[in-house]
This record gives structure tokens, C-alpha cells and sequence, in this order.
């Protein structure tokens, strides 16, 4: 009936301004933009389609709040009754004390640095984001908790997706070998706790680089392997 | 010098021809603690481009809450010339900070990133005529490669009249002995001008030709950008 037309192919590599599809039966979703009836790109990534809709999967960039994501962030700032949580975006994340914890707590009595200080780590989730970008956070979740011990990497926020694996794929291997506690979060935030971090890192920086390739789950896999077993040996 | 032809049998001093551009070098990804960064060499002119944020604007009272403020810094490094440059910001270096932030402000989507600013820093490591066009080019490159969305990449090039004759790129002498410098800032799909600046004497037609030329490298600039950007993911080597 209509003359629309896809022009590009899954996992595709595009620039801004692409050509990606033509007519009107293609929508644009994440990364891209209609004008003129044609479906463009608007950063340089990797073309995605599902069904009618057309994204690019960035390769790069820094992170942009979401509601519902769960991020590790590093208190900044702690006021009378809320924090202010630096969430590695441009954007501060404000946690109220209502959110902060579930006790009833007296502000004329108790100080509010007893739950989190400035410089505490706190795995949160994001609870809200208003159209201005003002982020509210929540610590009302089951996975939400003060972060003691262990060393923070920071990746690519783009990459956290590839870190994470189909259903959790990648990172469960890499906590498998390694026996290390790890914690992603949205933000490129990697929270790492156990006797081989530097290896888990290791395998954690090598997804960054390498996130785009094809068959790098093996790829890590025999580098873990390799590497655990040199460390037996010695 | 000052009585003898800059264009002699149609050839011009560096031995190309009169619609003929310099060779051109595109890289992305040269400084990595960098969001994003570009490299773009137009023969002897080269530059370097990083792109910072979006992120936390300095100073505050810049800040927009509706969209991102884009700061934009052209810098030519002292060695770059063949007389030292003085480093520091003058009138020459704010004025073209200015038109390539104004270029690249239109194709950005600042609205996406509220009350953040996009830093752009240019640093031209060798001049030879054209520094805007290429300090432009590899800005463009950086941003797209720091993953800020864009309508589309910006090209740039310029046009000039030599000895009397149109000529695409002007490079080194005919800089300073040529009579008319044309830089062009454009965009293939839109067929839209982002850049227009001009020096010296010429007439309607003659500045008609001029543009059509720069217009004829600003797509071939583009094409290698495009090249630059994919060549990075796909010309990739995994370990071992």
C-alpha cells in the first residue's frame, strides 16, 4: 500500500543523520528521529529494529536518570532531612528522609548522619525524574542498601547492558569465577567485593572495551579461566 | 613574489588543480579520558577536537532549564604557525569560537540535556589556512563520538580566488596573497549553510561559483567523517 521501505539492517553501524528507513510505517524509538518522513539517527551507534520501531543502541555517552533505575551513588551532601546522592550524570539525586529509611526518626533528637554520611556508597533506585531533570531516589526496594567495603570501576553507561547479559548472563559468569560480590549499576557505577577484584575488573574493563564484538562472553569466560588458574599455580 | 602568478598553467603552488582539496586525515577517539574526541587533518592543517559532558555547567548562571548551554573553545597552539602565536584567548580566537558554537549549537539536540553544558575544546596543532574548517570538522567528528545526539554531521570547507580563478581550499600562500577566503560550514542532506564568513573583493557570479565549489568538498569532507567514526568500532581488534 505505501512505499515504506527499512534501509539499513540490524546491529548496523550508523553516524548522526543516517538514513534509517523511509515511509510511514516505521516509528522512531530510542536514538533516532523522523523528519520529513524519513527515520534518521541521531547518534552514532547500533541500529536496533522491533517490529515497526527503529532505535540505535548508543556505544557511547554518559547517563541520563530513568525512573526505576537502580544506580550506585556516592553521598554528596547531607541536609536537614534529606541527601544528596552524586549518581555519576550530570543530574544530583535527592533522597528524602522518608525514602531514605523506613524508621520513624526524630529530627530534634537524632542526627541524620547516623543512616548515611557524606562519602557512604549506596546502591538506590530511582524513584522519580521530572521533566526538568530533578531526580528523586528511593532506598525502598529490596535490593537498595549501604555499600561497606569493596572498590567502585567506573565503564561507559552505555555498555552496562552488554555487562549485564541476556537475563543476567555475563555478569552471573563473571561472579561464578570469580566468587566476588558485584553490583552493576545503571549509572556505569560496578561496585566489586571479594578476594579476586582485580580480576573481576579486569574482565569487567575487557566487556567495556570489547562490548560491540561478537562472541565475547567465551572470550571472557576463557580469560577467567585462564587467569584464576595462573593464580593457583603461583 | 609580489608581482609573480600564484597560478601558473592551471596548477597552484602545492601542485593541485584548481578544484582539487588537500589530502584529508579523520580519526575518532584520539583522547580517551575524553567523552569524545576527533582528529582532522587537511593537508598541512591540523586539529584536535575533545567534547566534555553534557554535565554540571560552570558558571551557574549560565545554566537554562529548558536546554544544554554549549561552550566552545578555539585555541591555536603556539607552535602552530610559523610566527609564535600568543597564547591566551584574543579577538581573532573569540570570534571563531563563536561561529563554530553557533554552527554546532543548531544541529544539536540541547533540549534533551536541560540545565547541563556541552564543553568543545579545538586545539589547532598546525595552521595552514582553513583552521576554522578544519577545527570545525573535527569538533563534529568528537561529538558525534561522545554519543550527543545530533541531526547530522557538519562539514566544512572553504573556497577562495586566487590570481583571479576560483579555487577550492585554500592553503598556505594563497591565503596570504589571494584576494577572496570563503569558509563554508555545510550539511549534504539539508543543503543548508551552518557557516558563511568572507574576505576581500568579489563579485555575485563569482561568489556563486565559490560556494558551489566549497559545497562540492564540505560533501566529500562528509563522507570521510562518516568513514572516521565507523572505522573506530569496526576496524577493531579484540585480545588476543
Amino acid at each position: 500500500m505505501s512505499d515504506s521501505e527499512l534501509l539499513v539492517e540490524e546491529k548496523n553501524i550508523v553516524v548522526p543523520g543516517e538514513l534509517l528507513a523511509k515511509g510511514i510505517d516505521f516509528l522512531p524509538g530510542y536514538g533516532s528521529f523522523k523528519e520529513d518522513g524519513e527515520i534518521r539517527s541521531k547518534i552514532l551507534g547500533l541500529v536496533k529494529v522491533k517490529e515497526h520501531i527503529i532505535s540505535v543502541v548508543p556505544l557511547s555517552g554518559i547517563y541520563i536518570p530513568m525512573k526505576g533505575d537502580g544506580v550506585i551513588g556516592i553521598v554528596s551532601d547531607v541536609q536537614i532531612s534529606s541527601w544528596l546522592v552524586d549518581i555519576n550524570s550530570p543530574y544530583i539525586g535527592f533522597l528524602p528522609l522518608s525514602e531514605g529509611t523506613e524508621e520513624f526518626i526524630d529530627l530534634t533528637r537524632s542526627d541524620i548522619t547516623d543512616y548515611f554520611d557524606v562519602g557512604d556508597v549506596v546502591y538506590v533506585r530511582i524513584n522519580k525524574v521530572t521533566k526538568r531533570k530533578d531526580v528523586q531516589l528511593t532506598m525502598k526496594d529490596r535490593m537498595c542498601r549501604k555499600l561497606y567495603g569493596g572498590n567502585i570501576i567506573r565503564i561507559t553507561p552505555a555498555k552496562v547492558p552488554r555487562l549485564i547479559g541476556r537475563s543476567g548472563s555475563m555478569i552471573e559468569m563473571i561472579k561464578k569465577k570469580t566468587g566476588c560480590h558485584i553490583i552493576v549499576g545503571q549509572n556505569g557505577l560496578v561496585w566489586i567485593k571479594g578476594e579476586k577484584e582485580t580480576l573481576a575488573a579486569k574482565a569487567v574493563l575487557m566487556v567495556e572495551r570489547e562490548s560491540h564484538t561478537e562472541g565475547l562472553t567465551d572470550r571472557i569466560s576463557e580469560m577467567l579461566d585462564k587467569e584464576s588458574g595462573k593464580e593457583v599455580i603461583e | 613574489m609580489s608581482e609573480g602568478k600564484i597560478i601558473v598553467n592551471g596548477k597552484r603552488p602545492d601542485g593541485r588543480k584548481l578544484d582539487e582539496m588537500r589530502e584529508i586525515e579523520a580519526r575518532a577517539g584520539v583522547i580517551p579520558r575524553a567523552e569524545g574526541s576527533g582528529y582532522f587533518r587537511l593537508g598541512n592543517t591540523m586539529a584536535v577536537a575533545a567534547v566534555y559532558g553534557p554535565r554540571e555547567l560552570h558558571p551557574k548562571h549560565l545554566t537554562d532549564p529548558l536546554k544544554a548551554y554549549v561552550k566552545c573553545r578555539y585555541n591555536m597552539a603556539p607552535f602552530s604557525t610559523t610566527d609564535r602565536v600568543r597564547p591566551g584567548p584574543s579577538r581573532r580566537s573569540t570570534e571563531i569560537s563563536k561561529v563554530i558554537k553557533e554552527a554546532l549549537k543548531s544541529v544539536i539536540f540541547t533540549e534533551e540535556f536541560p540545565k547541563t553544558g556541552i564543553e568543545i575544546f579545538i586545539e589547532i596543532l598546525q595552521a595552514d589556512a582553513s583552521t576554522r574548517c578544519v577545527g570545525l570538522n573535527a569538533a563534529s567528528i568528537a561529538l558525534a563520538d561522545a554519543g550527543i545526539p545530533m541531526k547530522d554531521l557538519i562539514a566544512s570547507c572553504s573556497a577562495g580566488k586566487v590570481d583571479g580563478q576560483i579555487v577550492l581550499d585554500v592553503a598556505g600562500e594563497e591565503d596570504c596573497e589571494g584576494e577572496v577566503d570563503l569558509p563554508v560550514a555545510y550539511i549534504p542532506r539539508k543543503n543548508k549553510l551552518y557557516l558563511l564568513q568572507m574576505d576581500g573583493l568579489i563579485t555575485k557570479d563569482e561568489i556563486k561559483q565559490a560556494l558551489n565549489l566549497a559545497i562540492k568538498g564540505c560533501k566529500l569532507i562528509y563522507e570521510k567523517q562518516k568513514e572516521a567514526l565507523k572505522k573506530k568500532y569496526e576496524n577493531f581488534e579484540v585480545s588476543e
